[in-house]
């Protein structure tokens, strides 16, 4: 067996076990901040040092630890330890149970590294409820009436969105008498995806429940209530891995299970979804006052974005195939967006912590009172919109080109109109930073961990302009790792 | 010493990047009062810059086919499309990156001085290290994309630095001047190099090179994209008709006149030029436009000089005058290579030898000019030579550099430009038909550029002080030094002068025995001998002595006017009135922009038209979308009503839909 390649999940599930433990005696919560950001870098460490080895299957092939596999457990790790370096500034509100925050993050991203890795119908459903769980607890975490109501909220839709989910993966089942990815493969009846009405309702209703972990339009309604009541490095969280999470699941399972004849019905399935979600995202983001609520909005649309990279997943018969352009997009467009989103929401964390409100007219006039954080901010803000130079615009290009290679046209001429859309209100933010009056002249302090993370992300956003070529060769061996058996 | 690795090539171009974040992010905003700070972080970085060059140089000497091989780094990869960053270093890249950096070191030296006390003393080094780092960037870039992108870069650098002074409405109107003037050229370029693209595709220098050479590209393809190219080149370049934005620019700080536009950035044309010249090679056609807007320009910038009465303004027709020499060398030299009918690649670029090496010369004796006409007027805070003379006995040092440079310019044996100027002289001589008037343009331009250098000498330096700006009653370009009084300048300002002074008197020495030709691939080798040989050697044509003897008889014309006062200047304006009034109106060339050009046609004909598509069209078009989006927004803003059994609804109702439609449509 290769208990070995579990190692990472290992370390973190057994680091929060520790943390919650630990809370009870040791009085000075910095250390356990530290060692689940050390349990975290640990992970990094050992996935990427089983990057490409042969053999990745564990449990008789029930988890994977393939270069996918890989690639998003180091992204939902690197997440997780910048939302936690940027705790310490918001670690007011949440005192008292900080050994309860920290090991219920450990957990999200167990459960999460688990759907990355699962080729298994249940293990999936195991893993994302583990998932799932940690974050309803996350969301409800500050305990004041909106927090709370956020909770719940997320609680109950996600329940219901887990109840589509098992249904789908009922039908599927019952068609096909397997749970196994590469088994369902095999026994998929032959055949356009409506000449089957019950597969038809499977993989729309799987994707009815994966579309909520990726708030895609229209399982989207919960993002902006559960965006505005968590705490704001919940939500920066939510809005990074637990996307990532979904779109890694959607990939494995649809590029793995459902790979055959049905797949250019449901890529044009997404292709739809996602132009609806981005133009349902930007458009309503723009009359958003709470910026919370309007990054909830521009999560929407970003998903729209990268379900570019899902749509353009179709066989292209041809000499020089570029087959696997869209979920090598996917992939590196992911990357591009976490740091993005994230340094966009740690200087949010930071100027809100000082203004207590998350309301946009009070940004006014921040590029005086803290011009580095204003920065880092307007950079992030620039990659969201996908303007050089940033690594937003690359990852767009190369999503773009995909689309293009797929004889999705239209799609980019959607998805170009919505950056312009998308525009008007990140560069509001943006607009409303710098040239704003300032309401006082005092400074936004921020704690070191904090500047750090946010160091971290802006360096991040402009390193893979200028030299994406890292990430997209690691983009290319994963999405070939996972798409690579069915599409050669 | 072991050759250059690729990273500290690379770094040349990095530190002064590094020097202006690290002003602009650090220095400025936490430790704006120690602004010195700046100075020496540039001049640190800039003179390891130059370190560097300098190990470039000596290793591409090394190199048997003088170019050390860098293999571009695959930037991004989009479809069939792939994007290299690459630096590409021949013979030419190295002399440029010596000239830029030197020049800069230089000039930085110098402005710890020029600058002192200035507001905006960070300022001006985060903009000056970008700009040396752009001018760095652009004279390694390996493929066309670099190339214009650092292009542009030194582009928006000049705006930034003529406009340093945005106060004053005349800096900032020769800034925006600058500006747009350049973007006319820019859009030729762009238009050429994306022309070039489709028609070839690829971007890389070294790959066009060898395609161009070898007739794989098609002659009218060639013609298109050179003439593309060299719309850049005059753009950047100030060569006629777009020369009129520099005698403006010297609104900037003097020593920004100094490095950008005589010594660095206005040779980008040239260098732009002999970069792509196996594209024009492949062309006659263009090569012809480039040796007659080069020789006429040479004339025509020439002849405002003599009458300019501002010293930098003179300094600037110079420049542009020997920027057209430049382009004449360029041109002749390709002309001629066409016509032996045997361009290789190696031949070409032996050819761009003669218009680089003016520009290697020219850049030290003009920044020399240019820090020297920066020193006068930090004593007498004014730029009019009419208000000055006789400081000849208060500036010594300054006399003393001002005056070889002059001469130097002048071409007088044997001093650098004149070892330039004989070449290019040659070249133009040895065209065939009626092309050799191009020669004669080049020669009375020569004893035009000896006449109003000395003109300038004469009036500055001798005869009585005529009060400097304290006579205009206001301090026309001075920045701020109230009170004035003669004096020497400080240490700091006279010492990068003297180690230009240098440069000025010796630098021509290098191609004596035709090294400089050799090292971009010549074979030529002619003893030291030849130093006084040139006067009479046969392949000569007695160039060299026509050209001095014309230059001579100027210098004498200017001593006999300006000097001895034997012929009067009144009345030899009073019998040239009409070519006087020329010349001072500038050939009517702003009026003729601005006033018909820019008025009429633009402001009164296409710019109403396009105001009215704007505002019916577009603005409806746009406005119509943003109030739909936004009204849109509001509606389905609606919806989210916070009420879960509505969400749950939308989300069942959502699968049945999309299921609704997949077998509604099929």
């Amino acid at each position: 067996m290769n208990y070995h390649l579990l190692i990472p999940e290992m370390c973190l599930a057994g680091t929060a076990i520790a943390v919650i433990l630990l809370d009870l005696v040791i009085a000075r919560k910095g250390i356990l901040q530290m060692a689940s950001i050390a349990a975290l870098i640990a992970a990094i460490v050992v996935s990427a040092a089983l990057w490409g080895k042969a053999d990745p299957d564990i449990f008789n092939g029930l988890l994977r630890a393939d270069q996918f596999a890989i690639f998003f457990k180091v992204l939902f790790s690197g997440a997780a330890i910048l939302v936690l370096l940027t705790t310490k500034d918001y670690v007011s509100k949440i005192a008292r149970f900080q050994g309860e925050y920290y090991a219920l993050i450990l957990l999200s991203v167990v459960g999460m590294m688990l759907m990355a890795a699962s080729r298994d119908l249940i293990t999936i459903y195991v893993s994302l409820e583990l998932t799932s769980i940690s974050l309803y607890a996350l969301v409800g975490f500050l305990k004041d009436p909106k927090s709370s109501e956020a909770g719940l909220k997320y609680l109950l839709l996600g329940a219901v969105a887990s109840a589509i989910l098992l249904y789908g993966m009922a039908l599927i089942f019952g068609i096909t008498g397997e749970t196994r990815l590469a088994e369902i493969a095999a026994a998929v009846p032959a055949g356009r995806i409506w000449d089957n009405p019950l597969l038809l309702l499977g993989v729309m209703f799987m994707i009815g429940g994966f579309g909520f972990k990726i708030a895609t339009v229209p399982f989207q309604m919960w993002v902006p209530d559960v965006y505005e009541g968590a705490p704001t490095t919940v939500t920066a969280y939510l809005s990074v891995a637990s996307k990532a999470a979904g779109f890694a699941v959607i990939l494995r399972v649809f590029l793995e299970a459902f790979g055959g004849d049905i797949l250019p019905d449901w890529a044009m399935i997404f292709a739809v979804l996602g132009a609806i979600s981005m133009t349902v995202g930007n458009v309503i983001a723009i009359s958003q006052t709470n910026v919370k609520r309007m990054l909830g909005y521009s999560s929407i649309a970003q998903a729209g974005y990268l379900m570019v990279g899902l749509a353009a997943a179709t066989r292209v018969d041809g000499a020089n195939d570029p087959v696997l352009f869209g979920p090598t997009g996917l992939v590196f467009f992911l990357g591009c967006y976490a740091l993005a989103n994230l340094g966009a929401f740690i200087a949010i964390i930071a100027i809100t912590n000082k203004t207590k409100s998350d309301a946009i007219d009070d940004f006014a006039g921040m590029g005086s009172r803290a011009p580095v954080i204003s920065l880092a901010l307007t950079l992030c803000l620039i990659s969201l919109t996908g303007v050089p130079p940033t690594a937003g615009f690359l990852a767009k290009l190369y999503l773009f080109n995909a689309a293009v290679h797929h004889d999705l046209v239209w799609m980019v001429i959607v998805g170009v109109i919505n950056s312009a859309i998308s525009a008007y209100y990140y560069l509001r933010v943006v607009k409303m930073t710098w040239f704003g009056t300032p309401a006082s002249a005092e400074g936004v302090p921020s704690s070191l961990a904090l500047r750090l993370a946010l160091a971290v992300a802006c360096a991040g956003v402009l390193a893979l302009f200028f030299y994406p070529s890292p990430l997209l060769d690691v983009a290319r061996d994963a999405a070939q790792s996972v798409a690579g058996a069915v599409l050669p | 010493m072991a050759e250059i690795p690729e990273y500290a090539v690379w770094l040349i171009f990095l530190l002064p990047v590094f020097s202006f974040a690290f002003i602009s992010f650090v220095i400025r905003p936490f430790f704006n009062k120690k602004a010195e700070l700046a100075g020496y972080l540039t001049i640190a970085c800039i003179a390891t810059s130059l370190l560097f060059a300098l190990w470039t140089l000596y290793s591409v000497l090394q190199t048997h086919e003088h170019q050390l091989d860098f293999h571009a780094h695959e930037w991004l990869v989009v479809g069939s499309h792939q994007i290299s960053l690459g630096i590409m270093v021949d013979s030419l890249t190295a002399i440029m990156l010596l000239v830029v950096s030197f020049c800069s070191l230089m000039i930085q030296i110098y402005s710890q001085g020029y600058m002192h006390g200035d507001p905006g003393y960070c300022r001006y080094y985060a903009a000056m290290s970008l700009f040396t780092a752009s001018m760095l960037g652009l004279v390694m870039a390996g493929n066309l994309i670099q190339l214009y992108v650092f292009w542009e870069l030194v582009g928006l650098c000049s705006y930034l630095l003529i406009g340093f002074w945005f106060h004053r409405p005349s800096a900032a109107a020769a800034a925006k001047k600058a500006f747009l003037v350049t973007r006319l050229g820019d859009f030729g370029l762009l238009a050429g190099l994306l022309y070039l693209y489709f028609k070839t595709g690829t971007v890389d220098i070294g790959e066009l090179h060898t395609m161009a050479i070898a007739g794989g590209i098609a002659a009218s393809t060639l013609t298109l994209a050179a003439i593309g190219i060299f719309a850049g080149a005059v753009g950047k370049s100030a060569q006629f008709p777009l020369h009129v934005w520099l005698p403006d620019a010297m609104e900037g700080p003097t020593p920004v006149s100094a490095l950008i536009h005589s010594s660095t950035m206005v040779t980008a044309g040239v260098f732009l030029v002999a970069r792509t010249f196996p594209i024009f090679v492949g062309s006659e056609t263009a090569l012809t436009v480039v040796a007659c807007i080069g020789g006429f320009t040479a004339i025509f910038a020439a002849s405002m000089a003599l009458v300019a009465t501002d010293i930098k303004r003179v300094l600037a027709y110079c420049t542009v005058s020997q920027l057209g020499y430049m382009m004449l060398g360029l041109g002749a030299a390709g002309l001629v290579l066409a016509e032996e009918g045997h361009a290789t690649l190696e031949l070409a670029k032996v050819a761009t030898a003669v218009g680089i090496f003016h520009l290697f010369t020219h850049a030290f004796s003009k920044a020399l000019l240019f820090l020297g006409s920066g020193s006068v007027n930090h004593a007498t805070g004014t730029f009019d030579m009419r208000l000055m003379g006789g400081l000849r006995k208060h500036m010594p040092w300054t006399y003393l550099t001002f005056l070889v440079g002059s001469i130097c310019i002048a071409g007088v044996w044997p001093l650098a430009c004149f070892w330039s100027k004989d070449e290019i002289l040659v070249k133009a001589f040895e065209l065939s038909d009626a092309r050799v008037i191009l020669f004669y343009l080049g020669l009375i331009t020569a004893f035009m550029t000896a006449f109003y250098m000395f003109r300038a000498v004469f009036m500055t330096f001798h005869g009585e002080y005529r009060g400097g700006a304290s006579a205009a009653g206001h301090g026309h370009g001075s920045h701020g030094h109230g009170d004035v009084h003669l004096h020497e300048s400080p240490p700091v300002m006279i010492a990068p002068m003297l180690l230009l002074f240098c440069l000025a008197i010796g630098a021509g020495l290098v191609n004596v025995t035709g090294w400089f030709d050799r090292f971009f691939g010549g074979h030529h080798v002619v003893g030291w001998d030849h130093l006084v040989r040139i006067f009479t050697a046969s392949e000569n044509n007695n160039v060299a002595l026509i050209s001095s003897i014309v230059a001579l008889a100027a210098i004498g014309l200017a001593y006999a006017i300006y000097k001895a006062k034997r012929i009067s200047a009144e009345s030899m304006g009073r019998t040239f009135r009409p070519l006087y009034t020329v010349f001072y109106r500038k050939y009517w060339m702003d009026e003729l922009y601005e006033r018909i050009f820019v008025v009429r046609v633009l402001l009164n004909g296409l710019f109403r038209v396009f105001q009215a598509f704007d505002t019916y069209i577009v603005d409806g078009l746009v406005n119509g979308v943003a109030g739909g989006t936004v009204m849109a927004g509001r509606l389905i803003r609606n919806a989210e009503t916070g009420r879960l059994q509505t969400y749950a609804l939308v989300m069942f109702a959502g699968i049945l839909i999309i299921i609704g439609l997949v077998y509604w449509l099929t």
